[in-house]
């Protein structure tokens, strides 16, 4: 019996198979404004921005329930100055202007793993056996965490080689009797993971189908379409992702409300760890793969306002300090295992250096520590110069004059000694994080951006120069508003060279990226991967492309 | 001493970093092995440690490894079935019963492997190897060095496949013959190496090296929970000398016949600052030079660590931008005698390079 493969096997490609370039007529032209929001964990950011140009900002506290914050963050922003009416410049005076697209950018996933909340009992399903079977699914999660999240744990004979061919052949009768039971315990979110399945994804698709026949409920996360090489990083990822759906599909629904509330009628946008976004529709399926977009768009939002592509990036925020480098306008990606929550997983993610230090660190008595500890979004009420009763690394700046919030007076008496040493701790903290990040000797300009960013010093060695920014406190949102669409292509090729084949995916690529709203003008390809497969019959080849593309 | 000691679970988590600290770059990281033994312990399992001196001259020993493709470990996971049958099908194939169970390298996730065999056959482990650290070919043991037989070894994977490699006419055979073996099940594979005699083993065996792997574990963890410096706790208890402390700068890799081959530049840091650091790999480290001038080569131990926690990092995991300590450990004597060096030299690795230890 022969089963359709997936990644669908793709022959010789008919002769046009080109994106059609939509071109649009004059006529129709609006300015299009695009609404950008990061909704962080201590603050929900929001910007409008006309081209290059932000039009506005605002800054508002995340509130528990996430949409009251961006229902205030938006109704701030569409008043005063109301840019729905605002007067269009001289050049184009007959264009109206329109917010064509909203882009939201959220740590709320993350922040749902690391703080146990929210999450969805899952079924695990392993197709693999005999391999692999020692190693059962969470088996290297944090004993919390495994309690919350696992539920039913299957594991079944199937999966591939490294080569594609099958280890033994897949227990269909077990797939269905497992789906059965997965039912009958009432969970509705199922995770699969099959081995090799990034070189083969057959088993988890026959699986999915297997599952949807007996259990039409469910939702299912598939291993080939998060991960890469390495099973239980991938399994991970896949099994967080279906603890995450529920949550998810909730919190998207609520960001739709939210707008709709607000009177905006633009398409929703999710943003991903790779600083493209993704229709809200289709990105509640896959909630891990926005876990980096946070740091992504605060570095990503740094490169566009300072117009520098390869810099360093130190993000302040309230609690933490992220220290990055940005190449060619993008983050650079970690290479190796990420931890999530203690999960261990292989996602693309930005490099990051995390320092305990923000705008509401601690301080000690006498200013030699500062952090790890932090008053978080209770500064404005905690802090000395707010009128609370904590030191915090924002009253130490403001006493040493580096930034002028709340009442000076308040930190008026605190000691001179403290102070310099307070500052002298933070800025050493500072220096050392980006000398660890940095990878090269030559100088580089460095790029401070986020509400605590006055802790950074004028001068960091080897920094050329230290870059302030206009609406440095919102880079974030302006990297949500600024990200683009990208499209990728996985799949395997016949009797093609390997030009031919590339050549045939990318095209594949672009479509499919026009078809998620990107401009095809502006479409560049950004990794190409091919991977010869040695036991499928004649000369074949998978290829990855993914090309990224601004929004239409 | 007693001849049979238990090994406690702490001392297996010890043990996993310490093999990786050997495995001076390669051998593979012992985390899945590692969780392979927490499973096992969990359930009751312990296992033994062996002196290898009472072992008695005709008692048979079992050398065991996990051969393969690193990727392929990657998806199809080592299990500890898998090793324990590589040993029971030598033991149905000799019809005669190990005593007990060694590894063929300390260094990396091979260390670990005979405990995974001897939790299930409730046989000890000899406290020693043949490597006395990783290597990345067959012939280069401390067995091969003194020419004892190849042959037989067996190869088992998860299926109800196993190879018996009956002879070979020499280590190049076996070598090509489990090979090929060993790709055909899927580029992953447990083998049972040919069968040591205690004899062998007192005489020709790298002896204590399992003991030393644990050892150089708790010193690192040791120095990290009093917030000492691990990398100075090591070089201090294993008589090691630092040769470098840095930031990694550039990485270039690349896989050519099975191995991963590449350099790596450190440029130096603190005491070091000014001066860099160039490193040369065939899975494991190689040779290293100090502002071009070669400093250290193999067989002394090239050991690439993570300057703040000791956590040795392997030619795979390196990247730009680590704080990285190199610290040089001394080779068994073995390696260092004249035949030694024709098999485990910088000649060896295709280097035209003298041996000169860092310990001379």
């Amino acid at each position: 019996m022969r089963r359709k493969r997936r990644p669908t096997v793709e022959r010789r490609p008919t002769a046009d198979q080109s994106p059609t370039v939509e071109r649009r007529s004059p006529a129709k032209a609006l300015r299009r404004l695009i609404i950008g929001i990061d909704v962080g964990g201590t603050n929900t950011d929001a910007v409008l921005l006309d081209g290059p140009r932000v039009v506005h900002a605002v800054k508002t506290p995340t509130t528990p329930d996430v949409t009251t914050g961006i229902t205030t963050a938006l109704k701030e922003l569409v008043s005063e100055p109301r840019p729905i009416s605002y007067t269009p410049p001289s050049d184009r005076p007959g264009l109206t202007p329109r917010v064509t697209n909203i882009m939201i950018g959220t740590t709320h996933f993350t922040n749902a793993v690391v703080q146990r909340r929210d999450l969805t009992r899952v079924a695990a399903v392993r197709i693999g056996l005999p391999a692999s079977a020692s190693l059962p699914p969470f088996v290297d999660w944090p004993e919390d965490l495994a309690a919350l999240v696992r539920g039913e744990v299957v594991m079944l004979e199937g999966g591939h080689e490294y080569d594609g061919r099958p280890i033994v052949p897949f227990d269909e009768r077990g797939m269905r009797e497992a789906a059965r039971r997965i039912r009958a315990a009432g969970l509705t979110s199922v995770g699969i993971a099959s081995v090799f399945s990034p070189l083969n994804a057959e088993c988890e698709t026959r699986a999915a189908a297997i599952l949807r026949e007996e259990h039409p409920d469910a939702t299912v996360t598939l291993s080939h379409q998060l991960g890469r090489i390495g099973l239980l990083e991938r399994e991970n990822a896949t099994l967080l992702n279906a603890a995450l759906v529920d949550l998810a599909r909730r919190t998207t629904h609520a960001f739709t409300a939210a707008i709709a509330a607000s009177g905006l009628a633009a398409p929703l946008y999710l943003t991903q760890n790779d600083g493209t976004v993704m229709l809200a529709s289709a990105a509640e399926a896959f909630p891990v793969y926005s876990f980096a977009s946070g740091p992504t768009n605060s570095m990503r939002g740094a490169a566009f306002l300072s117009g520098l592509a390869d810099a360093m990036v130190i993000d302040v925020g309230g609690t933490t300090t992220d220290i990055g480098s940005l190449r060619h306008g993008f983050p650079r990606e970690a290479n190796n295992v990420v931890e999530v929550g203690g999960v261990r997983t292989l996602f693309r993610m930005p490099d990051l250096l995390s320092l305990g230090l923000g705008g509401g660190s601690l301080v000690s008595d006498d200013g030699a520590a500062v952090g790890p500890r932090s008053v978080g979004y209770r500064l404005v009420e905690d802090g000395r110069v707010f009128g609370g009763a904590t030191l915090t690394a924002t009253d130490v700046a403001v006493a040493a004059g580096l930034t002028d919030l709340g009442e000076r007076g308040r930190v008026a008496g605190l000691s001179g000694d403290l102070v310099k040493r307070a500052v002298a701790r933070m800025h050493t903290m500072v220096e050392e994080g980006v000398d660890r990040m940095k990878t090269d000797a030559r100088e580089e300009p460095l790029i401070a951006v986020g509400g605590g960013c006055f802790l950074v010093p004028e001068r960091v060695p080897g920094v050329s120069d230290v870059v302030h920014v206009p609406h440095q406190a919102v880079a974030n949102a302006v990297g949500a508003a600024i990200a683009q669409v990208s499209g990728e292509i996985d799949q395997i090729f016949q009797n093609l060279s390997r030009d031919e084949a590339i050549a045939a995916a990318r095209r594949r690529a672009e479509a499919r990226a026009v078809e998620a709203g990107a401009d095809a003008a502006t479409l560049k390809v950004v990794d190409v991967e091919d991977l010869p497969l040695a036991y499928l019959p004649g000369h074949s080849l998978r290829v990855r492309v993914r090309v990224v593309g601004d929004v239409r | 001493m007693a001849s049979l000691r238990p090994v406690s679970a702490e001392e297996i988590e010890s043990l996993a970093i310490g093999a990786w600290i050997l495995g001076t770059g390669g051998g593979g990281s012992p985390y899945l092995a590692l969780l392979n033994m927490r499973a096992l312990y969990r359930e009751g399992a312990r296992v033994a440690l062996m002196d290898p001196m009472e072992l008695a001259d005709d008692d048979l020993v079992a050398v065991v490894s996990n051969m393969g493709a690193p990727l392929v470990g990657q998806e199809r996971l080592t299990d500890p079935r898998t090793i324990a049958s590589a040993v029971t099908m030598m033991e149905e194939y000799l019809r005669r019963r190990f005593r007990a169970i060694m590894s063929l390298e300390i260094g990396g996730g091979n260390a670990i492997q005979p405990f995974m065999a001897a939790a299930l056959l409730d046989r000890p482990v000899v406290d020693g190897d043949c490597m006395g650290r990783a290597f990345p070919e067959a012939q280069m043991t401390s067995f091969a060095i003194h020419d004892l037989q190849m042959y037989p070894l067996t190869l088992v994977d998860v299926r109800h496949n196993a190879v018996v490699v009956a002879r070979a006419a020499s280590w190049k055979w076996m070598e090509r013959l489990s090979r090929t073996a060993c790709v055909a099940v899927g580029s992953i594979a447990a083998t049972c190496k040919a069968p040591r005699t205690g004899k062998e083993i007192k005489d020709c065996a790298i002896l204590g090296s399992t003991s030393k792997a644990i050892r150089i574990g708790q010193t690192v963890q040791t120095a990290r929970r009093a917030h000492r410096d691990p990398i100075e706790a090591l070089v201090e208890a294993e008589r090691g000398r630092l040769l470098f402390t840095g930031k990694l700068a550039d990485v270039a890799r690349r896989a050519t016949e099975g191995f991963l081959r590449g350099t790596a530049r450190i440029d130096g840091l603190g005491d070091f600052r000014g001066h860099r650091f160039e490193l040369a790999f065939q899975n494991e480290f190689a040779v290293g030079w100090l502002d071009g001038v070669p400093r250290v080569t193999t067989p002394d131990l090239i050991c690439v660590m993570d300057s703040v926690s000791g956590d040795a990092i392997g030619t795979e995991t390196l990247r730009y931008g680590q704080r990285v300590s190199v610290v040089a450990l001394p080779a068994p004597p073995i390696l260092l005698t004249p035949k030694g060096l024709e098999h485990v030299g910088p000649r060896a690795f295709g280097y035209d390079l003298d041996f000169t230890s860092v310990f001379a």
